[in-house]
């Protein structure tokens, strides 16, 4: 099974503006996620999780430290790691099958390719419609899709290629939530099914402590990490995991630590600020 | 939206099914947004047309203006007629050659500029500056250097249909690129995609609706500079016609003119939008 290695080493970056100091969006993070994990960063918003995820996907520069990839140093977006977003990334204009197969016309991916590998392609795009239960869907449209069917084709276009990398920033974020739990079922799934390490980004302690094998807290202004939880549940997981005492307690703790670090400890203390700021509340 | 039984053919209680008495429901109807029978909206799409139709028939019939300042529709159809049988598919023919000449040398030339500069920084800070600035040159003032450059041939009416719209073409065209999302790019990265793969199957196959549309608008604006185009030593063409009635006072064949340019100018907005449903079936659902 391909799995990829991936090492962050003291990264940092800076958004530069007008008139203002540069901002440090992150601040000398240094991570390490292992072959074949499923790794989740969550934390407050402004914390970089995302940028992390877009500097690894080489979407986005960093100014100082190293990531490494497999023994190779991170220069640029790749076909090896594939992203899912939250947002707009099917391509309007061809069909959920297309879509799927949009990568086998980039000359990175045809270049290796012999012709049993071409059948090859069609079977394994045959098996990722139904894995995702899109083959009644396969001459679809995308906008003749629902959110969830919309993002079930953009994480098997992702899968097309077995990418060693499967990145996802906060793809189900804009589902609603019985659609959400379908799809985290439906993830882990293709996890244990292909085997890919998989970085996930979100802002949902549950989604983040039902799907990760471990839970990186990141704290923002700079940011930074804060701590990581590795998760005790074990591989196989229910949905009625979610209610137990023990994931309860560690939801909590998470939660704990990512008001903390917001530098919002309650709903209450905001209130109360903002009273004495004057805002007429 | 009719109503539905929700519970498998068994019909909901009267009193829920959303039915509105007569009165109720044309309200709604006046509503924004709000559909309309499609027989009503045929209905009032003609009475577009017969409404002043009627009206001009009857302010000419009054005798209120004379006829050499407003003519009778039934003047018109004589001076139809008339010119029908004087040239008047020559002249068709010489003003949709000019005005297609000028316009397809405008997008061959606009289209791949406008991608350009939509796409690259480079040749944005290049060009965009300078187009925005010709652009707000009339077009009609080009008419004395067009024929100094190109002479009194076709090529100077050409190019001034080609004048009058390659910077629109330009300018729109860039626009279009631009509202490409950003994350069909990055996904297109993200799968090993190169420069040269990204602008050919993300940008260009992105902006084709946008850019059909941008063309349909463009042949609009094409054929209103026809008449100014053949203001330059032409001897035939509907805009030459059209002018040359002026000055012996024929105030019919004017209106005949510019109802055929009318005309023309929606047989081929209605052929751009007959395109754009067969090219486009994912645009509908």
């Amino acid at each position: 099974m391909p799995q990829s290695e991936v090492h962050f080493e003291t990264v940092s970056k800076s958004f530069k503006r007008r008139k203002e100091p540069a901002l440090l969006v992150l601040d000398r993070v240094s991570l390490h996620v292992a072959p074949g994990e499923f790794l989740v960063l969550v934390g407050a918003s402004g914390c970089g999780k995302s940028t992390l995820l877009r500097i690894l996907a080489g979407l986005e520069t960093f100014d100082s430290g190293r990531v490494i990839l497999d023994g190779q140093p991170v220069h640029g977006p790749g076909a090896d790691r594939a992203m899912v977003f939250q947002h707009y990334s099917l391509y309007p204009w061809l069909t959920v099958k297309d879509n799927i197969r949009f990568s086998r016309q980039l000359r990175v991916v045809r270049d290796q390719l012999t012709s049993s590998d071409v059948e090859a392609a069609s079977g394994r795009s045959d098996a990722l419609l139904s894995l995702m239960g899109l083959s009644h869907a396969a001459s679809y449209y995308p906008n003749q899709l629902s959110g969830g069917m919309q993002q079930r084709v953009a994480i098997a276009r992702a899968l097309m290629n077995r990418p060693k990398l499967l990145l996802m920033d906060e793809p189900f974020g804009a589902l609603d939530a019985q659609t959400r739990e379908v799809m985290h079922d439906l993830i882990r799934h293709v996890h244990q099914l292909e085997g890919t390490t998989i970085v996930f980004v979100t802002h949902d302690v549950e989604e983040a402590l039902y799907l990760g094998d471990r839970v990186v807290v990141m704290a923002p202004r700079p940011g930074r990490i804060d701590s990581v939880i590795g998760v005790p549940f074990g591989r196989q997981r229910e949905q009625d995991l979610k209610a137990t005492v023990d994931f309860l307690a560690l939801k909590r703790q998470i939660l704990h630590r990512i008001r903390e670090t917001s530098g919002m400890k309650t709903d209450r203390d905001m209130l109360d600020q903002l009273s004495q700021q004057g805002v007429p509340l | 939206m009719s109503a539905q039984p929700l519970n498998g053919g068994e019909s909901l209680p009267l009193a829920a099914q959303p039915t509105q008495p007569d009165g109720r429901r044309w309200q709604t109807r006046l509503r924004i947004r709000a559909a309309i029978p499609r027989w009503v909206y045929i209905a009032l799409s003609i009475s577009g047309f017969v409404l002043p139709l009627i009206v001009w028939q009857w302010v000419a019939a009054g005798g209120w203006v004379g006829s050499l300042f407003l003519p009778s529709p039934l003047d018109v159809v004589h001076s139809f007629v008339d010119w029908t049988q004087n040239g008047l598919p020559n002249d068709t023919l010489i003003s949709i050659y000019r005005v297609v000449m000028g316009f397809v040398l405008a997008a061959v030339i606009g289209v791949p500029l406008g991608i350009y500069i939509g796409a690259y920084k480079w040749f944005e800070a290049l060009l965009q500056p300078v187009n925005d600035f010709v652009r707000y040159m009339p077009a009609s003032a080009f008419i004395p250097l067009v024929l100094l450059w190109a002479g009194i041939g076709e090529g100077s009416k050409i190019a001034i249909i080609f004048i009058g719209v390659i910077f629109q073409i330009i300018v729109m065209v860039a626009d279009a690129v631009r509202r490409v999302p950003e994350n069909y790019l990055e996904v297109a990265y993200t799968m090993g995609a190169r420069q040269g793969e990204v602008m050919q199957l993300v940008i260009w196959r992105g902006i084709l609706p946008e850019l059909l549309d941008i063309l349909r608008i463009n042949m609009g604006w094409a054929w209103t500079y026809l008449v100014v185009a053949e203001m330059v030593a032409a001897n035939s063409g509907l805009g030459f016609q059209i002018l040359q009635s002026q000055r012996f006072l024929n105030t019919p064949k004017i209106f005949v003119g510019i109802f055929i340019i009318g005309l023309i100018g929606l047989l081929f907005d209605l052929a751009f939008r007959w395109i754009y449903r067969l090219a486009f079936p994912w645009k509908r659902a």
